[in-house]
């Protein structure tokens, strides 16, 4: 699988459920459709949860990969305006 | 001369007798916590025109209308009746069916818990039985309705089913997982552990590529008690896939329960008494199809 490239980057592993959720979404809103986010969780209830309610919003997940230090990388494409 | 009351007629038509000579507080039947405004409305009217303008929520979803006095009774039941509401009842019969929002609402739901519960309602809402017995639906196993405190819980799952061509291979169901049956092989393909999964369905709900799929399924908990003793149902049947199985499985619950109960006995008791081998059995047929 190649190597996905970000257009932007936020790191959530501060904040908490649903929090994390939100600001992900919020990054999200400024970015235009197709563009590609990775968003750095903790592991988890953020691991866990974030994704689906991500892919709830209707935005099309690509990889949740483990960056081995207790937290995970989550690579999401923005879908709608 | 005073009228002679028939308490436990009123007992079971929802009225229940308070401290306060003639006065009782009156059960509602609420399927599923669910009221309309138009139900809401009729109940206002009654609480400000007959009792003492409050409520009391119930621990299981149900209203009561305190401070109903006893000449009222009828009237009351008529002014209900006009709104749509139905009294409760008390006593030992099939009690209130409860449910959680379910999957017509909860983005965690697997099961339609609000037609679930009015279906059991219709099916045994009041029957007469040896003592109380009672039903609870909850959507999925985050089980907000607490599905084991009752004789019979229903908990929501989903039957999964994995299509390798659409996998994107992004990993987020096995994060998801939360039973450990997920993970994958060095290629990064996904291998479930049958044995593990407890059909929660969240591989389903996370999966955003339609690899995973799944259909509503039912986990059945038998005998749970909340009250002087603490007792949680067992689920001793494995995933049940339709509602026709599930069906039969609480008519041969209840057909048990009515056929081996003492007088008064709960039906854990009445597990405990005779063992559960029986009743497994009698269950286990009606899982496999018989009647």
């Amino acid at each position: 699988m190649a190597e996905i490239k970000a257009d932007e980057t936020v790191d959530v592993t501060h904040l908490v459920c649903p929090n994390t959720f939100v600001k992900a979404k919020v990054v999200l809103d400024e970015l235009d459709e197709g563009q590609i986010l990775a968003v750095r969780l903790n592991d988890g209830e953020p691991a866990q949860n974030v994704p689906r309610s991500l892919k709830e919003e209707g935005h099309q997940i690509l990889s949740l990969d483990e960056n081995g230090d207790g937290t995970y990388t989550l690579y999401v494409k923005k879908v709608g305006d | 001369m005073a009228k002679a009351v028939n308490y436990a007629a009123l007992k079971k038509g929802g009225f229940m007798r308070q401290k306060q000579k003639g006065y009782f507080s009156l059960r509602l039947q609420v399927t599923g916590g669910n009221l309309t405004a138009e139900n809401i409305k009729a109940v206002a009217d009654v609480a400000q025109r007959y009792g003492k303008g409050y409520v009391h929520m119930t621990s299981r979803q149900g209203i009561e209308i305190p401070f109903i006095f006893i000449d009222d009774i009828d009237e009351v039941k008529e002014k209900l009746a006009e709104g749509g509401v139905k009294p409760g009842v008390c006593g030992p019969r099939v009690r209130t069916v409860t449910a959680c929002q379910g999957s017509q609402v909860c983005p965690s739901g697997c099961i339609d818990t609000t037609i679930l519960a009015q279906e059991l309602s219709e099916r045994y809402f009041g029957r007469e039985l040896p003592h109380k017995f009672k039903f609870g639906v909850t959507g999925c196993v985050n089980n907000c309705l607490k599905a084991e405190e009752n004789d019979f819980g229903v908990k929501g799952a989903m039957k999964v089913s994995f299509d390798d061509s659409k996998c994107i291979h992004c990993k987020v169901c096995v994060k998801a997982c939360r039973a450990g049956a997920l993970s994958l092989d060095e290629n990064r393909n996904v291998i479930k552990n049958d044995a593990l999964c407890n059909h929660c369905g969240r591989c389903v709900k996370s999966c955003s590529s339609g690899a995973w799929s799944g259909t509503p399924a039912y986990l059945a908990s038998f005998g749970g008690l909340f009250g002087n003793s603490i007792y949680k149902g067992e689920q001793l049947l494995p995933l049940i896939e339709d509602r026709d199985t599930l069906f039969r499985v609480a008519d041969a619950t209840i057909a048990f329960f009515a056929a081996n109960a003492n007088p008064g006995e709960r039906f854990r008791a009445t597990l405990q008494r005779l063992g559960e081998e029986e009743f497994r059995k009698a269950i286990q047929e009606a899982y496999n199809g018989g009647n």
